[in-house]
């Protein structure tokens, strides 16, 4: 599972660079958002701007990354595709999480 | 010209189509992108294409993770695509094992109002499907498992 990290004061900003977080990753994905996010700052943002797809498997993984880095780090969510977007919809997911069209947006909010 | 010999063409519609794949998670994504290149002639909207892909999805990976558990042996699973008037009908046929109770989950909303630590990172995918699928049918026929569903896109303007 391809994401790249980038540190920005007390900020980690994960991008996914694969266009599915779907059943087959989904395990690769969970020890990913671990390992780019030991000894990360309060605030991570997974960046999911080139995900097209997203299943339940998926949807369940970036639950995990939220429990795991809970209660001292909060996972927000930017850059979500319509197709991405509609996944959490349905699931009511978007009410659980901090959710940004863009990755600036996300920036813009949450300040270094 | 001659008369088109079948129902499918003389309305109009997309020729009824089959996808087959492995029973491994890996073969999955081929499967969906099989099944949605077969679709193509329908020019369906990105919503259309993404409710056609995450219902499949989210059957297929239940068959692979739950009908075949216990198994390591390859076995086929087959998908049959048809357009009728009112949507997509599939139906996916496997050699797993039944569901339990002989029936679909009734795929109830998650409850979410729950602090973080107790949130569900699972159960989503009957939700998803019983939310976007319509005249869902399971049947067990014989050693195989027969889960029908329709998707109510590309419907047919006429009658």
């Amino acid at each position: 599972m391809k994401v790249s990290t980038k540190i920005e004061g007390d900020r980690c900003i994960v991008t996914v660079q694969e266009d599915r977080i779907d059943a087959a990753v989904a395990l690769a994905f969970k020890d990913a958002m671990r390992r780019n996010t030991a000894g990360s700052g309060a605030m991570v943002i997974l960046n999911l701007a080139k995900v097209q797809f997203i299943d339940s498997s998926g949807l369940g993984a970036i639950v995990a990354t939220m429990k795991h880095l809970a209660p001292d780090r909060q996972l927000v969510l930017a850059g979500l595709t319509a197709p991405v977007e509609r996944v959490f919809t349905l699931t009511r997911m978007d009410s659980v999480f901090q959710l940004f069209a863009t990755l600036d947006d996300a920036l813009a909010v949450h300040h270094a | 010209m001659t008369r088109p010999d079948t129902g499918a063409l003389t309305l109009g519609l997309l020729p009824p189509f089959e996808v087959s794949l492995n029973n491994q998670q890996s073969d999955v994504r081929g499967a969906l992108s099989a099944l949605l290149a077969g679709l193509g002639p329908l020019a369906l909207d990105v919503e259309e294409a993404g409710t056609v892909e995450l219902v499949m999805a989210e059957a297929l990976n239940n068959i692979v993770e739950h009908a075949y558990a216990d198994r390591r042996r390859k076995e086929a699973i087959h998908i049959r695509c048809k357009q009728l008037r009112d949507g997509l009908h599939l139906r996916i046929v496997d050699r797993g094992m039944a569901m339990p109770d002989g029936k679909t989950p009734i795929g109830m909303a998650q409850n979410i109002d729950v602090d973080a630590i107790d949130m569900p990172e699972g159960g989503f995918g009957w939700f998803l499907i019983q939310d976007l699928a319509k005249d869902i049918r399971y049947q067990r026929v014989g050693h195989t498992n027969q889960l029908d569903l329709r998707l109510a896109v590309a419907l047919h303007a006429e009658g």
